[in-house]
């Protein structure tokens, strides 16, 4: 095949455009068909100053010879060569078919990153993307006209044949305007309904000026820090190249000249008197208090809930506050007769600032109302008010409280259980039993049980409803949540009695 | 008082501004003008318009609404006791100014932020009616961005979601001590609420709602906060470990950290010195680590007992110096998280290995056509063909992969 390919004469494939990505399609698709062999095919673009050096060769083989079986490529190979036919070297077009050729060959050849030829495409296409990109962000239009007459002009020099590619990315973007942007090369006009695109411009066709252009430049002036000069990156991202169709560009030389100067002064005045009005305005948005905060930040005094809770915001008995949103305060009636008490606030309570509103609290719901225990009747609260956590990316995993943590906290629950007098209390978990007893009990040995404190509280012991969610298998779940409600029937008759 | 023209004005409120680092057009839901016949698209990549020569980018007109300011933070040009020029633009202005500059393809959107005057809900009144003028007057679909006032009512960020594409909201500093100290009235408490709040409002809305199915619009962007560093003594591994926190608590899209620079007319309280920009630089490497390479935070610094990141290597070269044991590291066998952790392969180099090594097995010339440069990556890596022998523990591997030290260009 090799040999016979190798005696085919040279032939030229003409192209209506640079952009004319149909042609270049209809033709490899015929060659390859012929399997002719990249090397003997020349592209030349109708129109282009190169075209006539090429000319003489066969034209493009249009008939698909007997034999030849249809075949696809990956759409990945399209779409890459979509944006590559926009590239301005003129080699693109043999490259694309080159590739063509091997991918009948070596279906997996994209996904060779390390390729020679997978690496210039990709690098091809990169650098048209890239081109269209700048192009987004570097067009300046120009106003001209006003009212029904208005319409907005810009001259633009891209890199690459990009404007009709691009074009519509302005359409999605200033629909409700009627725009032209002009290139040496091509043009592309939208009248708020069509899109047109025409010829290429010369700069002197574009409008030369725009009153809004003094007040961009007054923001880019005043936008810029002189005390972090960085030429290097501003000129990475901004390249020279694009500077001369930039109004703010003119601008840059001497805001880098008087960087250092500003940047100088600003260290080295000497900070000044504060400002007149600022005394009026400390009197009257910071007054001093009266009196040293009559406020009783530790809650010795409090005599209700609300007091009690509002001393705690403030709390800071051991360092749990320092990671943790807000202090998460028990709620329930000041008369409950019966006061839950869990281990420590999670993710959803940090972040509302209300105990068990989280799967567990729901849990703990669901089961609370199917033993027909009285809500109204029933006080929540944690051992510990403040979420103990290790953050992992987006999430923060639980943590056990420890001892210390456990014992400070106490100081908030026995206050609660001080001002609310329940006659009962259940420890929901190792740490609930530990807060309320002052010692470690042995939760599922004990679960079920009601152990009488010295000061006459009587504390039902069971495990926590965070336990039941963390169980897999469903029959086990089913079954632990049995055991649950049935504690909990247990806490309905304890508060009867 | 003079009446200031539009321009004096613009000059004053994005003097004010400049010191909020994010820039940030990007995260937004995609959308464009073709069915409203209005103005504005947003993609998924933002669009950079323009770059000061501070290299950092302009793709939002970014103001304030006014620099009037009730709040004295020593580290703010604007704080009550400043001397600077101040103004204040009408809602109509900035509207405008918007729109002007959207339309002349200047700008991606809008940043909004405010000093606080008389109260947090009349500054955020106004700074949401911009948003709502835009949005359904003009039918703007352009980015917008709004900075958030903590004490403000529930309400009033509620509607801000609905019109704005991200809200924010400043920590100001990486420790509450910092925030006492340097600027008195503010709150780390309030903070911390409005920004678990914020969050709480972003998952309810992402969710469907029951009766439409749809998803309700808010802050498609997610929310954001910015740090000040290098006023305050803090060292690099509380600022990570804040930052930590602050992802994982209110799943903030980003952390922006801001090197203090000195400000005209500062306060006595401050160091007057260059902003630490390379210090800023290797914070969001390290900030990069965290979110994007697996690292946890406390790894990143395991090595550096001051707790501060080495400013004359990258974080994770840092990092793989001090864990050798762990390399070389065989490109055509270990996984993901393993060849994340390679100096000089990024998440997307490792992208390409683990497809293309499906396909052929690797050798170190076809990693070097993937990767920046292999000069970094070698020493840690085995390939067909290549074995980096003793080279992994040689004592002066430092010197071999890192960059001369240069000055900072900063003046």
């Amino acid at each position: 095949m090799s040999a016979l390919a190798k005696s085919l004469p040279r032939i030229t494939i003409r192209l209506a455009g640079q952009t004319d990505f149909d042609g270049w399609r209809k033709a490899a698709r015929a060659l390859a068909m012929r399997e002719i062999p990249a090397d003997q095919v020349g592209w030349v673009v109708s129109g282009a100053a190169s075209a006539d050096l090429f000319d003489g060769g066969d034209p493009c083989p249009d008939a698909v010879p007997n034999g030849g079986t249809a075949f696809t490529v990956p759409r990945s190979f399209m779409e890459a060569a979509e944006a590559v036919i926009c590239h301005s070297d003129p080699e693109r077009f043999s490259l694309l078919y080159r590739i063509l050729l091997r991918l009948r060959r070596e279906p997996d050849l994209l996904k060779i990153a390390s390729d020679t030829d997978v690496r210039r495409l990709e690098a091809m296409a990169k650098a048209v993307r890239r081109d269209i990109h700048k192009m987004r962000a570097f067009v300046r239009f120009r106003r001209i006209g006003s009212g029904a007459e208005e319409r907005h002009v810009a001259w633009f020099e891209p890199q690459h044949f990009i404007v009709e590619r691009n074009a519509p990315f302005f359409v999605r973007r200033f629909t409700g305007m009627r725009w032209t942007i002009l290139t040496p090369c091509a043009s592309a006009d939208w009248d708020g309904e069509r899109l047109a695109i025409g010829p290429g411009a010369a700069r002197a066709d574009a409008p030369a000026e725009d009153d809004a252009e003094a007040l961009w430049r007054t923001y880019f002036s005043s936008i810029f820090n002189p005390a972090r000069l960085k030429v290097k990156a501003m000129q990475a991202e901004m390249p020279k190249k694009y500077w001369r169709n930039l109004p703010e560009a003119s601008l840059i030389p001497d805001l880098i000249r008087g960087a250092e100067d500003k940047a100088r002064d600003m260290i080295q005045k000497l900070p000044t008197e504060p400002a007149p009005h600022h005394a009026r305005v400390k009197a009257r948005h910071w007054p001093e208090p009266d009196v040293e905060p009559g406020s009783d930040d530790e809650g010795a005094n409090a005599r209700t809930i609300p007091e009690l809770r509002a001393a705690a915001e403030g709390c800071r008995r051991c360092p749990l506050w320092s990671d943790a949103t807000q202090t998460v305060f028990g709620e329930g009636p000041e008369n409950a007769i019966v006061v839950f008490v869990g281990e420590q606030p999670g993710d959803q309570e940090d972040i509302a600032g209300k105990p068990f509103v989280g799967p567990a609290g729901k849990m703990l719901d669901a089961v609370v109302v199917e033993a027909e225990v009285d809500r109204s009747e029933v006080y929540v609260t944690n051992g510990v008010k403040h979420f103990k956590f290790e953050p992992r990316g987006k999430r923060r995993i639980h943590a056990k409280p420890n001892a210390g943590e456990v014992k400070a906290c106490r100081w908030w629950l026995d206050r609660e259980l001080a001002i609310l007098k329940p006659s009962l209390a259940v420890a929901l978990g190792a740490t609930a039993a530990q807060s309320l007893l002052g010692k470690t009990v042995p939760i599922t040995k004990m679960r079920g049980q009601v152990v009488e404190r010295e000061d006459g509280l009587r504390v039902f012991l069971t495990i926590h409803p965070s336990y039941i969610l963390r169980i897999r298998e469903s029959a086990d779940k089913e079954a632990e949540r049995g055991r649950f409600l049935a504690d909990m029937k247990a806490v309905k008759r304890l508060m009867a009695a | 008082m003079t009446v200031l023209t539009l321009r004096e004005k613009l000059a004053i409120l994005s003097d004010a501004a400049k010191y909020d680092a994010s820039c940030a057009s990007s995260g937004a839901a995609k959308r464009n003008s073709l069915k409203s016949g209005g103005i504005g698209s947003t993609e998924s990549t933002g669009i950079c318009h323009s770059y000061a020569p501070d290299g950092r980018c302009i793709s939002l007109l970014k103001i304030l609404l006014t620099n009037f300011c009730v709040y004295d933070c020593s580290y703010c040009i604007n704080r009550s006791s400043s001397n600077v020029r101040r103004a204040r633009f009408t809602v109509d202005e900035v509207v405008k100014l918007t729109l002007d500059f959207y339309k002349r393809n200047y700008i991606e959107g809008l940043f909004l932020s405010s000093g606080v005057i008389r109260s947090p809900d009349d500054t955020m009144g106004e700074m949401v009616e911009i948003a709502r003028r835009l949005r359904i007057e003009y039918r703007f679909a352009g980015y917008i961005h709004l900075k958030t006032i903590p004490e403000c009512s529930q309400e009033l960020v509620e509607k801000a979601g609905l019109y704005a594409d991200r809200l924010s909201i400043n920590v100001e500093l990486p420790t509450d001590e910092g925030v006492k100290k340097l600027a008195p009235e503010k709150r780390p408490e309030t903070i911390r609420v409005s920004m678990a709040r914020l969050r709480s409002k972003i998952d309810e809305k992402s969710e469907p709602t029951l009766r439409t199915k749809t998803r309700e619009r808010f802050a498609p962007g997610g929310q954001s906060t910015q740090m000040i560093i290098g006023a305050d003594a803090t060292p690099d591994a509380t600022i990570l470990k804040t930052s930590s926190r602050l992802y994982a608590s209110y799943h903030l899209r980003r952390v922006y950290y801001s090197a203090f620079s000195p400000i005209p007319d500062s306060s006595a309280a401050l160091p007057l010195m260059k902003p630490p920009l390379m210090r800023e630089h290797r914070l969001y490497q390290a900030d990069w680590l965290m979110r994007f390479y697996g690292f946890g935070e406390s790894e990143i610094l395991s090595a550096r007992p001051d707790g501060m990141l080495d400013l004359a290597i990258d974080p994770k070269l840092s990092w793989a110096l001090s864990n050798r044991a762990m390399f070389p590291l065989d490109v055509n066998r270990a996984d993901r998280e393993a060849l994340l952790r390679v100096p000089g392969l990024g998440t997307k180099v490792v992208k390409r290995i683990l497809e293309t090594r499906k396909h052929r097995r690797l050798r170190l010339e076809d990693v070097g056509r993937l990767c920046q440069s292999i000069a970094k990556v070698r020493p840690f890596i085995v390939a067909e063909g290549w074995s980096p022998g003793g080279l992994t523990d040689s004592a002066n591997l430092q010197a071999k992969v890192a960059p001369e030290p240069r000055q900072l260009s900063l003046f």
